[in-house]
């Protein structure tokens, strides 16, 4: 297919572009096959916009006489509106636009056809192997070993060719989990406390169904993360309810008496459509323009998003507390275990392990608990909160993470080493990129798209050092200790830097952001220019003597 | 009383056991036991309700909450010692005679000299004269010389040079309480003014001529500008309402060339009930976000913070951009008017957004023009009716712009706490009685010393890392965002859960970066030693022996600053839910039940918030040491170990 056959009208002049807080710009449309581009024509270019179809999650035709309007509404929750004289045009435009935006395959994709203007320094595809990761435990443990058994992608699709497996367990008896496990997804390592030597395992639940089916070797492998006569917690993200009627489809939970060193802990975390419609409620409402709009704090409660987020701080907390302080191995699920169970075990780690808050080791956390442990981010991500079509896979799951992690960081604003802006950049790109990384459901989709051949990685550029720099936290210092968030709703706050972003004045924010970011900044030159006089006159006092 | 506990109000599992003292000023808790002794310190004055609870097997539970937001449980062993605690606590709680408080008591150990200074730091006519007033517009009155116009009016009041003294009784008499328009701010740049008065005795269609020309000469003051608005801040019903009992507000038909405006803001009893709700809603314990929300709606709190800083911004916006002068009032003159020429000011002065110009407009636009802190803030035993959050709304309404204008003010969050402690704590004169005429017969400044004085001394913990005098914030009019903005308005946690630590951020960026500025200072001192003795080396090449000693400070400085950052940090309940957790269907099986039962055992016997002490992770100590003078103590809390008076608050 060619770009071009959608393409009716590539370019329309006079074309008016409103944005709020910005002037309004008077420019020449153009679309191509990925972007849609206005270009004021004045010299120094600085009112363009540069927008990816693939970030168009809705738009809307207006017309008044022969002046029509288009209100495209993007995925990263931005609303601009274009005028296009002429309906012709403007038809032609919106319909373009329209197919463009909502292209089925995914190698049609701009990632596919991106062609970075950078040079890479380290290919992000390979930056982050669990090989790397496996070498890191096996320097404090030997109890653990690097499995292949799913090295064709057979036994479980939705895992990495290469998964972590306590060392007792062969790979026949992991053929056997995996059959006991909705959607092959047996426990794996996901973290491991090298405090106490306590590890975070993850899974899908167990296929029990109503008749108690059970399966020796998953009894075996999960305990083999205990300590002798210790006992270990299950953290269901079903409530207790849901779990039962998961047996009658199949499903179901870990039975008291065939695990019987295990203490089971169910706490409800929200999934799929709930999720969805909470986020598309909570933007309406931060979108509201209505003068009159004193039921603010009844909107944002009526949305339930804040409460999702307590939920999931509550129960990523309460697994971070079981390993940490009750020295208890922990395994987590929920049903598929693809998205609550990511959301619990990435976020604890991000509670117990100062590496998770640098910027590599946070990339690291996204590419491990995320995108290799098979978040289906493709379904996930497809539409975002403007979108009218209510597909039952869509959900903002990776968001409602991001978002934890900004509230932690907003309680510990000196714990880690990026700031807010990295985690929008997260966000932005999980839903369009010019980067082939979130792109696919799982490793075995992203292999057989060969993104690691066909498409850039979004770590390529993002740790060039240039690149790098807007994204550290001026505050930051290394702080190795176990951080414990409050999750009272006075401590929670909605995450303006992504829902009000583009309806709240920012400039005075960015001012204090940048006070910030000098005032450390000429602190360090200071401390280098005394350091430096202080080497010259030590060597000139040793001279002299 | 031996064997108290102190309960903590997150966790009850979080007791603490001790001896409670009662002094003649504060309520003592000493902590059993642990090394530190840890002490809570509670003024009398502080104190907004006691409240006795039922007798349990454990003991008497007391709760008793404070003005500043504290809320303190105990649970004393014996029924008859509670009562005893309760009858004192009730008595000495509210006192009847202004002698009774404790800046009549509190010595901070300064001399009679300094203390003369103290008082002598905000001079209410060097701000007129800073505004630009006497001018050919404005003059001082000394018609209310010995209070005899108006008696909850200072004695010193600016208005138009027109206005003869005739005009000016003639216009007080027919104002609420003889409050007449006088000058509150005077903007330069324009001639443009902001002035105040109370409600004026209209009824249905009274009318004074004496009252039409004063405002007659506010406009000819401004020769810029053919009309002033007259603005009511009260709802319109209010307003009208009153002219049935003779008061009411200017009929735009009698009065030449004004412009009418109404800005609802509520009375002080809607205020006093929404505070109410709010700190009910701050109190719940464990609530869901929903309860928490909902009930921070419901309480309407922030609608009202919104409604003042509405009111501010317009008047800001008449004076700053229209150049027309504006008369404010409300009803008396003393709530709704002050809080709104604060805000409006605030916003239109800059030097009002520094530390000195912030007391100067407390002192200007409450102080002097008689806000009734006794009777609002209920430091004597008084009418409860009469008691409401006035001046609290105003300072909020200042945290709300500086979350707002990062970089505007040269204050920071804490100093706004300290002034709401210290004018609810009565220890320094400042904020007594009802007016300027009852402080100067109770000889105030004689018998008592200025906050003001004491802030100042202690200034470097209340700065702004990120003001800058030549940022662009800091210059001219703030112009906060109008219109669909409810969201910017937040609940603020670090004043109504002052006190309960575990909800705030766990580290302090104010604090981490004014400590990065201190070390930043002591860089640059040691840096012109470094240039001076280098230059020196090497024009004289001669030795020089006393190298060693700076370089050992600065050293002993750098290990501070990189090994500070440890954290005070403990789980909260993330189990709670866990624990009420047995609310299933009786048609479970019996093996659910022991799983369960199990588990609260499991997580009760090892508690991890009773093993939290004998972990490094619980460093208390060690969250202050980025705070640049040792952790910025807050009042009444933790301090006072030696219990000396005068150190209490410096922290």
């Amino acid at each position: 297919m060619e770009f071009a056959e959608l393409i009716k009208t590539p370019r329309a002049d006079n074309v008016v572009l409103h944005r709020p807080f910005h002037a309004a710009v008077e420019g020449t449309l153009c679309l191509t096959g990925h972007h849609l581009i206005l270009s004021s024509r004045r010299q120094d270019n600085a009112e363009e916009l540069w927008l990816l179809h693939s970030n168009i999650d809705s738009i809307e035709k207006r017309f008044v006489g022969s002046l029509g309007t288009i209100i495209i509404k993007c995925k990263d929750l931005r609303i601009i509106q274009l005028d296009i004289p002429g309906m012709e045009e403007c038809l032609n435009i919106a319909s373009s636009i329209e197919a463009l935006s909502t292209l089925d395959s995914v190698t049609l994709m701009y990632p596919f056809f991106y062609r970075p203007m950078f040079e890479v320094l380290e290919d992000g595809w390979s930056s982050f192997l669990l090989e790397q990761e496996f070498e890191l435990l096996s320097s404090v443990t030997n109890e653990w070993r690097l499995s292949c058994v799913n090295k064709e992608f057979s036994v479980c699709p939705s895992y990495p060719a290469l998964v972590i497996v306590p060392k007792c367990i062969d790979d026949e008896a992991l053929r056997k989990v995996a059959l006991f496990r909705h959607g092959g997804r047996f426990p794996v390592l996901s973290y491991y406390h090298k405090k106490n030597g306590m590890a975070m395992m993850r899974s899908s639940q167990p296929l029990t169904g109503t008749n108690g089916r059970r399966c020796k070797e998953d009894e075996k492998l999960i305990n083999a993360t205990l300590r002798s006569g210790r006992r270990g917690f299950v953290i269901d993200t079903r409530p207790l309810n849901v779990a039962q009627q998961a047996r009658a489809k199949g499903g179901g939970f870990e039975q008291e008496v065939h695990y019987p060193q295990w203490r089971r802990i169910h706490k409800y975390i929200e999934r799929f459509n709930i999720l969805q419609e909470s986020f598309i409620k909570l933007v309406e409402a931060c979108n509201d323009q209505s003068h009159n709009m004193d039921r603010w704090l009844s909107k944002l409660e009526a949305s339930n998003w804040l409460t999702h987020i307590k939920e999931l701080l509550t129960a990523a907390c309460l697994a971070a507390q079981c390993i940490d302080r009750e020295g208890a191995s922990v395994l987590v699920h929920g049903s598929e275990g693809t998205d609550s169970t990511l959301q619990v075990t990435s976020l604890a780690q991000i509670i117990l392990d100062p590496r998770c808050r640098t910027i590599r080791g946070f990339e690291a956390l996204v590419v491990r608990e995320w995108l290799q442990a098979g978040h289906p981010f493709q379904q996930r991500c497809a539409q975002s909160a403007y979108s009218n079509s209510k597909q039952k896979w869509e959900a903002p799951v990776f968001l409602l993470f991001l978002e934890c992690v900004w509230q932690i960081h907003r309680q510990f604003p000196c714990s880690f080493e990026f700031n807010e802006q990295f985690l929008i950049l997260l966000f932005e790109h999980a839903y369009a990129s010019q980067f082939g990384t979130f792109l696919g459901n799982n490793e075995n989709e992203r292999a057989k798209l060969k993104l690691p051949q066909k498409t850039m990685s979004l770590w390529s550029w993002v740790n060039r050092p240039e690149e790098l720099s807007r994204f550290q936290n001026p505050l930051y210092e290394a702080n190795s200790l176990v951080i414990w968030p409050s999750v009272a709703p006075q401590s929670l706050q909605l995450w303006e830097g992504v829902f009000l972003r583009w309806n709240r004045p920012s400039k005075f924010l960015e001012e204090a952001e940048e006070e910030r970011i000098n005032i450390i900044k000429y602190n360090k030159e200071l401390q280098a220019k005394v350091n430096a006089l202080r080497r010259q006159l030590a060597e000139l006092e040793t001279d002299e003597e | 009383v031996e064997n108290v506990r102190l309960l903590d109000r997150l966790s009850s599992r979080r007791a603490v056991v001790g001896t409670l003292y009662l002094t003649a000023t504060h309520v003592i808790f000493v902590e059993n036991g642990s090394e530190t002794r840890k002490e809570t310190w509670v003024l009398h004055s502080q104190i907004s309700s006691i409240e006795k609870q039922a007798t349990t097997a454990t003991g008497c539970p007391l709760l008793i909450r404070c003005k500043n937001f504290q809320v303190i449980q105990l649970v004393i062993p014996q029924e008859r010692d509670c009562h005893d605690v309760y009858i004192s606590l009730i008595r000495l709680a509210r006192p009847v005679k202004y002698e009774e408080l404790y800046c009549f008591s509190f010595n901070p150990k300064l001399d009679k000299e300094e203390r003369e200074q103290g008082w002598k730091l905000v001079d209410l006519n060097e701000e007129y004269n800073r505004m630009g007033v006497p001018n050919n517009y404005w003059q001082i009155s000394d018609v209310n010389r010995d209070y005899g116009v108006c008696d909850s009016y200072p004695t010193e009041v600016y208005v138009p040079k027109s206005a003869t003294a005739h005009i000016i009784v003639g216009s007080s008499k027919f104002r609420s309480r003889r409050r007449f328009p006088a000058l509150s701010y005077y903007c330069k740049g324009n001639n443009a003014s902001i002035c105040r008065s109370s409600q004026p005795l209209s009824g249905f269609s009274a009318r004074c001529l004496e009252d039409e020309q004063m405002l007659q000469a506010i406009r000819k003051a401004n020769p810029g500008s053919d009309f002033i608005y007259v603005v009511d801040t009260r709802p319109k019903l209010n307003a009208m309402a009153n002219r049935a009992a003779g008061k009411g507000y200017e009929n735009e038909d009698n009065y030449s060339n004004i412009k009418f405006q109404f800005i609802g803001i509520e009375n002080i009893h809607v205020m006093r009930n929404s505070l109410q709700k709010m700190l009910e809603v701050c109190e719940l314990k464990s609530p869901s976000m929903s309860d928490f929300l909902w009930g921070l709606e419901n309480s309407g709190w922030l609608k009202h913070i919104k409604a003042i800083m509405d009111a501010g911004i317009f008047i800001a916006k008449a004076v700053a951009e229209e150049g027309v002068s504006v008369l404010v009032h409300c009803s008396d003159g003393w709530d709704r008017t002050a809080q709104v020429c604060s805000v409006a000011s605030l916003l239109l002065d800059p030097y009002y957004r520094t530390m000195k110009g912030f007391m100067v407009l407390i002192e200007k636009d409450w102080v002097s023009f008689g806000h009734k802190f006794n009777h609002r803030y209920g430091n004597l035993d008084g009418d409860p009716k009469e008691i409401s959050p006035v001046i609290d709304q105003f300072i909020e309404c200042v945290w709300q712009l500086m979350e707002q204008f990062p970089c505007a003010f040269e204050f920071n969050e804490r100093f706004l706490i300290h002034i709401q402690h210290h004018i609810y704590s009565c220890q320094f004169g400042n904020f007594l009685c009802n007016s300027q005429k009852e402080r100067r017969e109770l000889k105030i400044k004689e018998r008592t010393y200025s906050l003001w004085a004491h802030l100042w001394k202690n200034r470097a913990d209340y700065l702004n890392p990120l003001y800058r005098s030549d940022h662009s914030q800091t210059q001219g009019t703030l112009h906060p965002q109008i219109a669909p903005c409810n969201f910017l308005y937040k609940f603020w946690s670090g004043m109504y859960n002052r006190f309960e630590k575990g909800l705030h951020p766990r580290q302090s960026v104010t604090d981490y970066l004014m400590a990065v500025k201190e070390e930043t200072q002591q860089l640059e001192e040691e840096l012109e030693v470094l240039q001076e003795r280098l230059a020196n080396l090497q024009k004289s090449q001669s030795g020089d022996n006393k190298v060693k000693s700076k370089q050992q400070d600065r050293s002993k400085q750098t290990g501070l600053y990189t090994s500070n950052n440890s954290l005070a940090n403990t789980p909260q309940e993330y189990s709670n839910d866990l624990k009420s957790f047995p609310s299933r269907s009786p048609s479970q099986g019996d093996e659910e039940d022991s799983a369960l039962i199990l588990t609260q055992d499991n997580l009760k016997s090892s508690d991890p918030d009773l093993s939290a002490n004998s972990d490094q992770e619980s460093g208390v100590e060690d969250l202050s040491c980025r705070s640049p003078s040792g952790g910025g103590c807050l009042p009444s809390e933790d301090s006072g170990k030696d219990s000396d008076e005068a150190v209490f608050l410096a922290g």
